[in-house]
């Protein structure tokens, strides 16, 4: 097995453990290069067709390229979408600093439609290699009723026997794509063919590398027009990922406070 | 074709340097972003230090106050020739649960040895599990040389000491090599520092590392982990753990010793694949409508897991409270699970002195011998020869509270007690055909399966049915819950073991009535869909479920047998629909609501049925 191969059918496993062992189940789907893999891994895993709702925290303020794909995929793929609107910033926590307030809307919306739905599970794209905080998570990450992170007291997690029973109120994170590094899911996009937003490929000089909503996530300098120069420019590149996400540069514990208060 | 990068665990004391060494190596290969060198000297300033290279790695706020790791995290190394996954497994004796969950999938170890401190407890711990956890290709890194002078006495001592106690576990390391993280000696380069040292780096001890060799060759394990239904197959998923299967390939199902042929392997986007290895997850379609559940394990005929009621393992314990004999848990092995009783503990190791003393307790963070009982049968390996169908973690409430490792000495295989399903079985033909019985009795033989709560009718339809059918010149009998209970199964108690074999041998009954040419009628409650599925798959396209329904209001408030009341008052353990489940059949032959048609009604509805449903089939 290479290492895709490897990545792919650990994804697979976990996402078949969580349909499975957690039901009702969601996905939430931000339609980055990072949820789309992971929808592309659900159709494999169950042969087409995806078994569970995927969902789209929207503010509102997602770039309008994002909302085309989003229409043109939830067709083409045969998805069951639920939209989950967010509140406005002024219901965040008033003492995260400003950018963070507007991607805790996001954390807000999450706890609203997982009590609507009444999730036991709901399943994201987050990656370790993204982000020290995100690098201490478990694959399958117990929420109580809070929806809140406790990072001091995460259960063991071995041999792959998740923790799959959610606390009483409360829900389970799974984190299929923990073990994937960037260039790995790009590498994956290219060998299988996958659409993405088009806003990852440079125009006049810049491409987004990470996407997020329109306010608080920039273009970073690049020339890669195609997947296979994003891969080629990643190889060489030393800029962490999300140096174009606002909210992760704001404070030294900006990221680690909005994850403990549960955003993704 | 980039091969899967090696998994590598650092471990150590607590404050012996892992993270700051990692932190530093990670500077020194050019692989810390851009900026964060000066964000982690402008963080550490802040904390007033000089800069703390675990700060790249220990994110937490808690941890940077405290200069402790809490949690394991996970770093992308990029070395030539070879990528890296290196897992900082925390030290402090607290977080042996974390570091049991960092180390457990490595392939290769750093162990981290303070030159100052020398071996300390959590180094021998550490290095003990390690070791039972199977890892054998392990480094000694002597860090801080700095604060000893960079002294090649102190550095040839603890060699010593280390490769003395390793060996006492059975352990040789690769290489003990002498570093200081925080300053950059050897990690990449040589260092004038260490002139007497002549052996190679850290960064190129790492790239001598080996990938763990591929499970292909070893036999094949097969956990079931879901079943699909896909249009009209039965798709069995899992996630090869050894071995190679093939179309075509027999297959063995342990515990429930049954036997049937790939028909075809299923895939999205791709064609089918004809074979498949370990690691890789599959889908399959037998050649047969087989009960397979989550949990059974497929193997090869030659060569398949152990079945047993008891096992001996070793367990490190993760739980607050301590194991006591007599304990039950929960015990959860690949995909399948099934209650435990602790019938003993044999001996408790010291990992620091390895000395073994019997106790009747283990307490957090002890490693013990125990034997373990189930009333289940298990399929499971030994985990010195098959680690991954050989290791299984203890739950207690949904917590996991310890991890084991399977030994299977005095404890003999059981398949001879599971009744067989094989192909060697070969059923002697009838010289009486199913036709001439349909003939002679006027209507095809069958199963009419009344499932549904207490009270909902069952019993009092299946009679008067019975009589209708009867007196109409039906071959037809009725099997009633208790009826059965007096004879056939006189020797079954009420626990849930029992209550499924109950429905078993009432499915078996019931298809060799259907064989016979009977309608055969039975009422049961039959609450799980597995049981009835089980029932189907005795029965095959004889079986047809009905399924009688009414709501537990009405059913509580018709209360025949006076059962409802007492299940109510606490007389009646795990009574369906008060303290146990029902679960509805999701698509029946037939639904009959007793609710809301009167009786006469849903004898007419279910006698239309079976004059549709069981007639001779005119002969095209």
């Amino acid at each position: 097995m290479d290492q895709l191969d490897a990545l792919e059918a650990q994804s697979i496993f976990i996402l078949r453990e969580a349909v499975n062992r957690l039901q009702p189940l969601g996905m939430l789907w931000s339609i980055g290069k990072d949820s789309n893999t992971l929808l592309w891994l659900a159709r494999k895993a169950f042969f087409g067709r995806v078994p569970f709702p995927v969902i789209l925290l929207d503010t509102g303020n997602e770039f309008p390229e994002v909302y085309a794909f989003r229409d043109r995929i939830i067709g083409e793929w045969g998805l069951t979408y639920i939209d989950a609107p967010c509140p406005g910033a002024e219901e965040t926590d008033p003492s995260l600093p400003p950018k963070a307030r507007a991607a805790a809307r996001k954390t807000l919306g999450l706890k609203r439609i997982i009590a609507e739905r009444g999730f036991e599970g709901v399943i994201l794209g987050i990656r370790r290699d993204e982000q020290a905080i995100r690098s201490k998570e478990r694959i399958f990450s117990p929420r109580d009723a809070t929806g809140s992170w406790n990072f001091r007291h995460q259960p063991p997690e071995f041999w792959d026997r998740f923790n799959a029973e959610p606390p009483p109120g409360g829900h389970v994170r799974v984190h299929p794509l923990l073990g994937w590094t960037e260039i790995d899911v790009w590498r994956y996009v290219e060998r299988e063919g996958m659409p993405v937003v088009p806003l990852y490929f440079a125009r006049d000089g810049k491409r987004f590398r990470s996407l997020g909503e329109k306010d608080i996530t920039f273009p970073v300098p690049s020339t890669a027009a195609t997947i296979a120069e994003i891969i080629v420019e990643l190889e060489a590149s030393r800029e962490p990922e999300r140096a174009g996400r606002a909210m992760d540069h704001e404070s030294e514990d900006a990221f680690e406070r909005l994850r403990a208060q549960g955003y993704m | 074709m980039t091969s899967a990068p090696l998994q590598l665990v650092v471990v150590g004391h607590v404050d012996h340097g892992k993270s700051t060494l990692i932190g530093r190596l990670l500077h020194e290969l050019g692989a810390l972003p851009k900026g964060k060198a000066e964000e982690l000297r402008a963080v550490s300033e802040r904390r007033g230090v000089a800069i703390e290279w675990s700060f790249a790695l220990d994110a937490f706020q808690a941890e940077r106050d405290q200069a402790v790791t809490i949690d394991t995290t996970r770093v992308w190394l990029r070395l030539p020739g070879r990528d890296i996954v290196v897992i900082d497994a925390p030290g402090h004796r607290e977080f042996l649960a974390n570091m049991v969950s960092g180390a457990a999938e490595a392939e290769a170890a750093l162990l981290v040895v303070d030159a100052s401190e020398g071996l300390q407890e959590q180094t021998r711990r550490h290095a003990y599990l390690l070791r039972l956890l199977g890892l054998e290709q392990i480094a000694v890194v002597v860090n801080k040389l700095d604060l000893v002078g960079f002294s090649e006495a102190r550095f040839r001592e603890l060699e010593d000491a280390s490769r003395r106690f390793l060996a006492e576990l059975g352990l040789a390391p690769r290489l003990v090599l002498p570093i200081s993280a925080r300053h950059g000696d050897n990690l990449t380069a040589a260092s004038a520092n260490l002139p007497w040292y002549r052996g190679p780096t850290l960064s190129e001890a790492l790239q001598a590392f080996e990938s763990r060799p591929s499970r292909d060759e070893q036999p094949l394990r097969l956990p079931i982990q879901d079943v699909y239904r896909q249009d009209d197959k039965r798709v069995l998923v899992g996630r090869i753990e050894s071995g190679r299967l093939g179309v075509g390939d027999t297959l063995l199902f342990s515990p429930s010793n049954k036997l049937a042929r790939i028909k075809s392997l299923e895939a999205w986007n791709a064609p089918a694949p004809a074979q498949a290895g370990a690691g890789e997850c599959v889908g399959l379609v037998l050649d047969r409508p087989l009960f397979v559940e989550r949990g059974e394990i497929a193997s090869h005929q030659g060569d398949a897991p152990r079945l047993t009621h008891a096992l001996h393992a070793t367990l490190f314990w993760l739980g607050s409270a301590p194991l006591t004999a007599g304990q039950q848990l929960r015990l959860e092995l690949t995909t399948g699970d099934a209650p435990v009783t602790v019938e003993s503990i044999e001996r408790v190791i010291d990992t620091d002195s390895l000395a073994a003393s019997p106790v009747d307790r283990v307490q957090r963070d002890q490693v013990a011998e125990v034997v373990l009982r189930s009333r289940a049968l298990l399929a499971l390996d030994e985990h010195a020869r098959l680690p991954r169908t050989g290791r299984f973690v203890l739950r207690v409430n949904g917590e996991t509270v310890a991890g084991g490792l399977v030994s299977l000495r005095d404890h003999p295989d059981q398949r001879h007690a599971v009744g067989l399903k094989p192909e060697n079985l070969t059923p002697v033909d009838h010289k009486v055909t199913r036709t001439s019985r349909a003939t002679r009795f006027g209507h095809r033989g069958g199963i009419l399966w009344f499932t549904g709560l207490s009270g909902a009718g069952k019993s009092t339809l299946a009679m008067a049915i019975e009589q209708h059918l009867f007196r109409r010149g039906y071959a037809v009998y009725v099997l009633d819950g208790d009826n059965v209970r007096s004879g056939l199964n006189a020797n079954l108690s009420f626990s849930p073991e029992d209550r499924v074999e109950n429905i078993r041998r009432v499915g078996e009954v019931a298809a060799l009535f259907a064989d016979a040419g009977f309608l055969c009628i039975t009422a049961f409650i039959s609450p799980y869909r597995t049981d009835r599925a089980r029932a189907r798959e005795a029965g095959g396209d004889a079986f047809h479920e009905i399924y009688i329904h009414a709501d537990l209001e009405t059913c509580e408030r018709r209360d025949p047998k006076g059962l409802y009341r007492r299940a109510r008052a606490g007389e009646i353990a795990e009574f369906t629909g008060v303290s146990a489940p029902y679960e509805p059949p999701e698509t029946p032959e037939l639904l009959v609501d007793t609710a809301r048609e009167p009786i006469e009604a849903c004898v007419e509805q279910i006698l239309r049925y079976i004059a549709a449903s069981f007639a001779i089939k005119s002969r095209p």
